[in-house]
């Protein structure tokens, strides 16, 4: 069945000179890529590279025709029409938005598509007998006919993964797998794939979170602007976190974090006794009691598991936009503020970058320039009319120093990569002028060159004397940016740790137990 | 062929809807031997269209806030038949009649707009409610009787500009009207690409500039000389002029003002909206109830022109209504969508259903014919974007403001897996 390299390990997969245009542009360029049966696979570039496109190629989602090149798979040369040719091959791919149903069951999104049939009606016994053995080889303990609407995004990336199991899949292709997964549930699923990996499953990987990669890949290929850079092979390269970034960005980067002296005043900001309900179980609180500080020129870092209510407690003190407010209150200057809604949260000088950027941050249909002013409206109108010339103007000189990649601001932002995205988020923040700004995962899907130009925009905010609330996910990314750093478990702070006090370890033991030290 | 790219900034493509309706212009013009463009023909295309269009305008922002009004033909004879009451059994003027017919149409707006807003009913129940309610009203109000109103009242569906000044062979009013259009349609073209170049956007060539005015001008001539010529007694309708008046201030609500972007952006992504401050609540309310005030009108001009209100008045207004809006480019999932679109493609139907009737040919058929054209319509214009274009209306629109190209949308990794392989099919 499978072919054999020069080293005679078997190949799985190999694509040889792929090419694929779109109109205007040259996704792919010449990339070969070359799989071992039984390996873990990682594929690793910048957003934009090509990573994505070339997963699309090999699973059929551009048809066989729309590219040139070949796909050798299992020793033959395969013209896959659809990903349903594909997946018959036993090429299954899992997409960063899982594709389940939320208000099907577990069973159902396992066998959507593919419902084992006797006589001509649904054999439900069966499906849930098999669904049985499959979220037990993935290791999920959940009753099949739970709805996936109930269960965790982490749970559901297992479901995904036990329905890629059903069809008996031979090479798995994984699009950042872990990208809304926190720390516990991104580790049970890499020992997942390596237990997979055990059973003999292919798998490919895209991720962004280099640690992950080197932790399970046995090699990897990086794609740079379409075309395929180097292969790695990580044990006998002795390939680590930086050696991988420098092929990415095709240059060493000294730091990944811009260099900055902080100026920190006196403080802005102070939440009080911070309790907020959940918006629909009635008893269960998302925060609970918190306090916290802000200070003029400071960048603070809110670190936590997901699902630890570091997003629900920024939105609450945001103008309320979260849960049903209980207790406590926020003081600016030591003066008490009112703030009720998102509107008077603006007037009161706070901002806040969502998390969430296509289905909470933007509106994809608008363009840049109306999207920069779209939170700071009546600056740049006089009677409820907008100046269109003002309007053109700010866009522009946002684009200019925030250094946005478009031909033109009257580009449409659904067409900018997520880094370009993310600063036209902020531009629009920057343009209300806020005292305070939180940033919710301000880098997440983004690339590393871009993150960089972020972490400047970022610091240099914090420079102007405003106060900066930094959350993320990224521990690296809180201990290189924030000057001090609150850990949240279950809704609760738990800590608060200076820069030069905090390592990994510190937080995540305050970040996952509810002692109270603060 | 680059000629006309140039001349229209983009895709030729975009502009299919025009083209569309001038094609089916001169389509009729020939096959009904001129009986189409004839000053008498054009004056009655207006009059019985015009309390189309006004619906159309309110239902297009209605559909960029993302709902949809059902009830617009029942609140239009409910206000019609109130108003028409009022004027014969309390005796009042024309003008009072006017403003209760608009202050019952914002209470009935503020009726479904606080169920849709503020409950969180979706206007689509809402508004079938009140289609039925509304309905009710009007043949219990009305006793399901026909109800005369008085000449002055008729005035705003069926009358005329007067004549006035010297005898020039022309209605003089409406040669002042047309002159005033060609001069702002001038002075803002003009203005536009001042300060596009001022700012150093952009601009596109003279002579495209030069030919789309002259285009557009001698459109606008071409009608004020139907329309000045008429019959004596008959010159530009009075509907007509509040249609006008309504599509600039619309138009210019839509596109340039604080409320208008607000729309924009709860049809286009309510959360993100409400994260920038923007209070989607009040901004769904004021999209149903402005919808509400402009049926009263249109309802009122109707029994004006029909000299009185009936139990029948207005149904089956709100389909026609939401036609013109999808045919002119709107999307159903909200966002987008504009005023002068919606206009044209209320008159691509209103055009059509002219020639057709000119022609002799049968209700029936005119359905048939109509259906299909709404279908193929908005088929073109998905096919369109799903090769990356803007719609044909919105591209066509925007030109007016500043020069844009359809350039296709790029792959990239931003853009969901969905998107991008219904795109890509």
């Amino acid at each position: 069945m499978t072919s054999l390299d020069t080293q005679g390990d078997p190949v799985i997969l190999e694509m040889r000179s792929i090419t694929k245009e779109f109109p205007g542009v040259k996704a792919l360029a010449d990339v070969s890529l070359r799989v071992k049966a039984g390996e873990i696979h990682a594929i690793c570039g910048e957003n934009g590279a090509g990573k994505s496109t070339l997963m699309k190629v090999l699973s059929g989602v551009y048809p066989y025709g729309t590219y040139t090149g070949d796909i050798v798979y299992q020793a033959e040369v395969q013209q896959f029409k659809d990903i349903r040719a594909s997946e018959h091959a036993g090429i299954v791919i899992i997409h960063q938005e899982l594709a389940l149903i939320p208000e099907l069951s577990i069973t159902e999104n396992i066998f959507l598509g593919n419902e084992p049939v006797k006589r001509g009606v649904i054999d439900w016994a069966e499906a849930r007998t098999r669904t049985r053995e499959l979220l037990a080889r993935v290791g999920l303990r959940e009753n099949p006919d739970t709805p996936v609407k109930e269960i965790g995004v982490g749970k559901q990336q297992l479901v995904e993964i036990a329905k890629a199991l059903s069809k008996s899949v031979k090479l798995l292709i994984l699009d950042e797998p872990t990208a809304a997964l926190n720390e516990s549930d991104s580790q049970h699923l890499l020992d997942l794939m390596l237990g997979l990996k055990g059973r003999g499953i292919t798998s490919i990987i895209i991720s962004h979170k280099l640690n992950e990669i080197e932790q399970i890949a046995d090699s990897i290929t990086i794609i740079r602007d379409g075309k395929a850079i180097e292969t790695l092979d990580v044990k006998a390269d002795g390939v680590d976190e930086d050696r991988i970034i420098k092929g990415m960005v095709g240059r060493t980067l000294e730091s990944r974090f811009p260099a900055h002296v902080p100026k920190i005043g006196e403080v802005l900001f102070e939440v009080k006794n911070w309790t907020v309900g959940h918006p629909q179980v009635q008893d269960r609180l998302v925060c609970k009691g918190s306090n916290f500080f802000v200070r003029r020129g400071e960048i603070v870092g809110f670190a936590g598991l997901m699902g630890a209510g570091r997003t629900e407690l920024a939105r609450s003190v945001f103008g309320r936009s979260y849960g049903r407010f209980i207790t406590g209150s926020i003081y600016k200057n030591g003066k008490e503020l009112q703030l009720k809604s998102v509107k008077q949260a603006i007037d009161a000088g706070l901002g806040y970058v969502t998390e969430d950027r296509k289905s909470l941050g933007l509106n994809l249909l608008d363009d840049i320039k109306t999207t920069t002013v779209s939170a700071a409206l009546h600056k740049i109108s006089r009677h409820f009319v907008v100046d269109a010339n003002k309007e053109f103007t700010v866009a522009e000189q946002y684009r200019k120093s925030l250094r946005t990649k478009t031909p033109s601001v009257e580009e449409g932002v659904a067409k900018l990569s997520g880094g370009n995205q993310q600063k036209v988020v902020l531009a629009k923040w920057m343009f209300t002028d806020p005292d305070l700004l939180i940033l919710d995962e301000p880098t997440r899907g983004i690339d590393v060159g871009a993150k960089y130009e972020i972490y400047g925009i970022i610091q240099q905010l914090a420079n102007q004397g405003k106060a900066v609330i930094v959350i993320s996910s990224e521990l690296p990314e809180l201990l290189g940016l924030s000057d001090r750093i609150y850990t949240i478990f279950e809704g609760a702070i738990t800590g608060v740790v200076d820069k030069d006090e905090a390592s990994q370890e510190s937080l995540m033991k305050l970040m996952t137990s509810a002692r109270k030290t603060a | 062929m680059n000629a006309l790219k140039k001349l229209f900034g983009g895709n030729t493509r975009q502009f299919g809807m025009i083209f569309a309706l001038v094609a089916l212009i001169v389509f009729f013009q020939i096959a009904t031997e001129g009986r189409t463009l004839t000053p008498g023909n054009v004056i009655n295309l207006f009059n019985g269209n015009s309390y189309i269009l006004i619906l159309a305008i309110g239902m297009v922002l209605v559909i960029i806030a993302g709902h949809i009004d059902l009830s617009v033909g029942s609140v239009a004879a409910f206000v019609g038949v109130t108003v028409a009451l009022a004027i014969r059994d309390w005796g009042i003027p024309w003008w009072a009649g006017i403003l209760l017919g608009l202050g019952l149409g914002a209470l009935i707006g503020v009726w479904q707009g606080f169920w849709t807003a503020y409950v969180g009913i979706p206007a689509f129940i809402v508004t079938l409610a009140g289609m039925l309610l509304f309905r009710g009203f009007n043949q219990f109000v009305g006793k399901s009787n026909t109800i005369p109103v008085p000449a002055d009242f008729q005035y705003i569906g069926s009358g005329y500009l007067p004549e006035v000044g010297p005898n020039t062979g022309f209605n003089n009013l409406t040669l002042l009207l047309g002159l005033l259009g060609v001069a702002f349609v001038v002075f803002s073209e003009l203005r536009a690409r001042r300060t596009a170049k001022a700012l150093g956007a952009e601009v596109p060539e003279g002579w495209v500039v030069v030919t789309k005015l002259v285009l557009i001008c001698g459109a606008i001539l071409y009608a004020t000389y139907l329309f000045a010529t008429g019959r004596p007694g008959t010159s530009f309708p009075i509907p007509g002029l509040i249609l006008a008046v309504l599509v600039l201030i619309y138009g210019f609500i839509s596109s340039k003002t604080v409320v208008g972007r607000h729309v924009y952006a709860v049809g286009g992504n309510r959360h993100a909206a409400e994260l920038s401050g923007v209070q989607s609540k009040k901004v769904n309310f004021l999209v149903m109830m402005n919808m509400a005030i402009l049926s009263g009108l249109a309802g009122m001009i109707f029994v004006g022109r029909s000299t009185a209100s009936g139990p029948f008045d207005g149904v089956g207004w709100e389909l026609d209504a939401i036609a013109a809006v999808f045919i002119g480019g709107a999307a159903v999932t909200g966002g987008v969508g504009t005023v002068i679109g919606s206009i044209v493609g209320g008159l691509v139907m209103a055009v059509l259903n002219n020639g057709l009737q000119l022609l002799g040919v049968g209700a029936d058929l005119t359905q048939i014919i109509k259906g299909l054209v709404l279908l193929i319509a908005v088929a073109f214009d998905v096919y369109n974007k799903s090769q990356g274009k803007r719609s044909i209306i919105g591209m066509l629109t925007q030109s007016f403001n500043r020069p844009s190209g359809g350039t296709p949308l790029q792959p990239d990794e931003v853009t969901s897996t969905k998107e991008t392989i219904s795109r890509e099919s």
